[in-house]
């Protein structure tokens, strides 16, 4: 008791000294990076927080995703929103509607005079966080693209020698694989609605709904339904669900499970999941990434593919001297050394060219075979309507939506167009809902 | 009287801790949730427009919220009737347990102080189609299990979790229940005759219906609200909305598609449905019961 009392004292008596001369400036930022990537953003912030003294920037982890969307909301609506927040991909649209509460990134550089450059960004990556009218709203951080892992030791078991290019190719593959015995099933995928549907329409030309997928206006409405290439690949994943050549492995990324137990031969999943399935799947097996199939029916070139990550929001409501500190740290984090290490150590792309270039130069590719796999089918071709990406109000909702469309064509419930089109119905309802609560 | 009046102020100072409470956590949420069912307002709240009526009919109008109800009602039956037709058996054995029916006791009531997220989640373990411990069970005698895509099956997981966790409960009422009987009245149905069945059914079962009317109310309600956790961390709702209750679709539309007016809307359908079913068992199941 007695030390206690004494050790609190010379705390306190040594506080003053521990705190700098003149007090920083703090600048809170949440954020949804769990694990070792929560450790890595601590890292960036603590680095940043080393290379000057006016500023101090504090990471929190809110939870998913989803969870740090609500917290952000309620916050807001508290008047208690933190300076910077990191909102996923499928957030865009609510976060770009939400005028009052958002503080646009290209706002913020320009007010603080500090340098922007948004073509320094890779154009999938920038074309995903920019306004109708051109501006870049957020600041990109963590993006990532679906590609095709396979398990080589299987593959070499069936006697194939290359990953397939086509959905076709892919399609006798995964017979061959089943019916050779090499592996109980043929293919698997996490984030269906991603990788299915959003990707599929991407590579392949497609739209997956009206106004540009939502890039030129709030009045967009679903089509994906009415592609008849679309429908034939829900259908064709339908049918080799029957003979094991597919296998529906659930929503999120519950799918991964079949691929990293050896289960299924092929999986397709973010290329940010490449340092997970290596821990799981180490002692079973060897895997190699590919580029994403694509449906020579549909076309020749396979057009890019879109992201998924997350980007960095500013929000309102807090003093000027916080924004300067969030503009020079942003302006840090998206620096090619943060970039370039970030990308190296997690699996998502490098977000601009410098960080690519830079990685290219340290020999990251040459060393880590498929790394570039991502990057590559990413910035393949110039993005146009159809792949600058989906700006869908309520898209977390409208995944679920599609992934029970799924499920219900897979399991035999519904045929496959009654399936999307039910999808595409209360989509639409997602859609109108959202344009009429953003009044546009 | 008059030395009532002079304490008039006296119980209402005593209650003001737990109204406060109630006001704070039940009726300001509550009314801001009815309130806000008349609204259609976006994410951060910057702006809202009355829309009457308009929420209510959406809501109705979608096939899905009357395709959840159905999902609620064949879930609500399957888990009471599971969770109070075992939990009974189980009183029924315990009470004539003679050696070690503390352990048993303290066993049963076990999985009670067990979370809903974690119940789930255990379940998930156990019964996930890949790694599964008892899918590969059931695997070895011809089931296929998956839970991904399987309705039936994936109903079955919910209620199967939900009625481990709610048995417990009702475990410890029925078992106090049973020990109230007193043993005389058995023993003279014993004399005159009866065998452990009659007697169960002519004067065990007639002497808990008041325990076992108090575990339906209590049941319909743990049903419709707070197996949530449970769907969450197992199905999602899914296949395809085959576990999706009603409490699961109005977190869907509130927290997943932030469409607060919808969701609004649909707590307070859920709270009147709560009301009228308590209703509906006071006035006509309550007349059942022998106190």
């Amino acid at each position: 008791m007695r030390f206690n009392r004494l050790l609190s004292a010379l705390i306190l008596a040594t506080a003053p000294l521990a705190t700098p001369v003149h007090a920083a400036t703090t600048i809170t930022w949440w954020h949804a990076m769990e694990g070792v990537l929560g450790d890595k953003v601590n890292e960036i912030a603590d680095a940043f927080n080393a290379s000057q003294d006016q500023y101090v920037v504090k990471p929190v982890y809110k939870g998913s995703y989803s969870d740090n969307l609500t917290a952000t909301i309620a916050a807001f609506r508290a008047n208690k929103a933190p300076a910077i927040t990191q909102v996923f991909e499928v957030g865009t649209a609510t976060m770009m509607s939400a005028k009052g509460a958002i503080y646009p990134v290209h706002e913020l550089m320009k007010d603080t005079d500090t340098p922007f450059d948004p073509n320094a960004f890779l154009p999938a990556v920038k074309s995903y966080y920019t306004s109708a009218d051109g501006h870049m709203l957020s600041m990109p951080f963590n993006s990532s693209t679906p590609v095709l892992y396979y398990n080589k030791d299987a593959f070499k078991k069936a006697g194939i020698d290359a990953p397939p290019k086509t959905w076709n190719e892919l399609g006798d593959d995964a017979r061959t694989l089943v019916e050779s015995g090499a592996s109980e099933c043929g293919l698997t995928t996490a984030w269906p609605s991603w990788t299915q549907l959003e990707n599929f329409s991407a590579i392949n030309d497609l739209p997956f709904a009206t106004k540009a997928n939502g890039f030129d206006g709030t009045d967009t409405r679903m089509v994906f339904n009415q592609q008849p290439e679309t429908v034939a690949h829900i259908q064709q994943l339908a049918d080799w669900q029957k003979t094991h050549a597919f296998e529906y492995g659930g929503r999120g990324d519950d799918g991964t499970k079949r691929f990293q137990s050896g289960r299924c031969a092929m999986l397709t999943t973010s290329s940010a999941s490449q340092a997970g399935i290596k821990d799981a799947s180490a002692d079973n097996f060897e895997f190699a990434i590919a580029p994403m199939p694509f449906d020579q029916e549909a076309i020749n070139q396979p057009k890019n593919s879109i992201i998924g990550g997350a980007s960095l929001w500013v929000m309102k409501g807090q003093r000027d001297e916080v924004y300067k500190g969030v503009a020079r740290f942003l302006n840090f984090v998206a620096s090619p050394e943060v970039q370039a290490d970030w990308a190296s150590f997690t699996g998502y792309v490098p977000i601009t060219t410098a960080a690519f270039e830079r990685l290219k130069q340290q020999g990251f590719y040459d060393k880590t075979p498929g790394a570039d796999v991502a990057i590559n089918q990413l910035t393949r071709g110039t993005p146009n309507d159809n792949g600058r990406g989906l700006r869908l109000g309520n898209m977390p909702q409208i995944r679920n939506i599609i992934a029970d469309a799924l499920e219900n064509a897979f399991n035999g419930r519904d045929s496959v167009p009654e399936a999307l089109d039910n999808a595409a119905k209360r989509g639409n309802a997602q859609l109108t809902q959202f344009q009429q609560s953003v009044g546009q | 009287m008059t030395v009532f009046e002079r304490h008039r102020l006296t119980p209402w100072l005593l209650l003001a801790p737990q109204l406060v409470i109630v006001a704070l956590f039940f009726f300001w949420p509550a009314f801001a949730s009815l309130r806000q069912a008349f609204y259609v307002q976006d994410a951060f709240g910057l702006g809202e427009r009355f829309v009457g009526l308009a929420n209510f009919e959406r809501v109705l109008a979608t096939a899905e919220y009357w395709r959840a109800a159905g999902v609620t009602l064949i879930f609500s039956i399957a888990v009471a009737a599971g969770a109070m037709g075992l939990a009974l058996l189980f009183a029924v054995l315990a009470d004539r347990v003679l050696r070690g029916s503390k352990l048993y006791r303290v066993l049963l009531t076990w999985p009670y102080a067990v979370a809903p997220a974690v119940a789930g989640l255990l379940w998930l373990f156990m019964f996930d189609p890949v790694l599964g411990v008892l899918s590969h069970g059931l695997a070895l005698i011809g089931v296929h299990w998956n839970v991904h895509l399987d309705p039936t099956q994936a109903l079955l997981l919910v209620v199967i979790a939900s009625v481990w966790q709610q048995m417990s409960y009702n475990f410890v009422f029925f078992l106090a229940g049973l020990q109230m009987i007193p043993a005389s009245l058995l023993e003279a149905a014993a004399i005159d005759g009866a065998g452990p069945f009659k007697r169960f059914a002519t004067i065990t079962l007639p002497l808990l219906s008041p325990t076992a009317f108090f575990l339906l109310v209590m049941n319909t309600v743990y049903v419709l609200f707070e197996t949530f956790a449970t769907i969450d961390n197992t199905t999602l709702g899914g296949p395809g909305g085959a576990t999706r209750t009603l409490v699961y679709k109005l977190y869907e539309d509130g927290f997943v598609a932030r469409d607060l007016g919808s969701s609004s809307a649909q707590s307070v359908l859920l709270m009147a449905l709560v009301g009228l079913l308590t209703v509906v068992q006071f006035r006509y199941i309550e007349r059942q019961v022998q106190y």
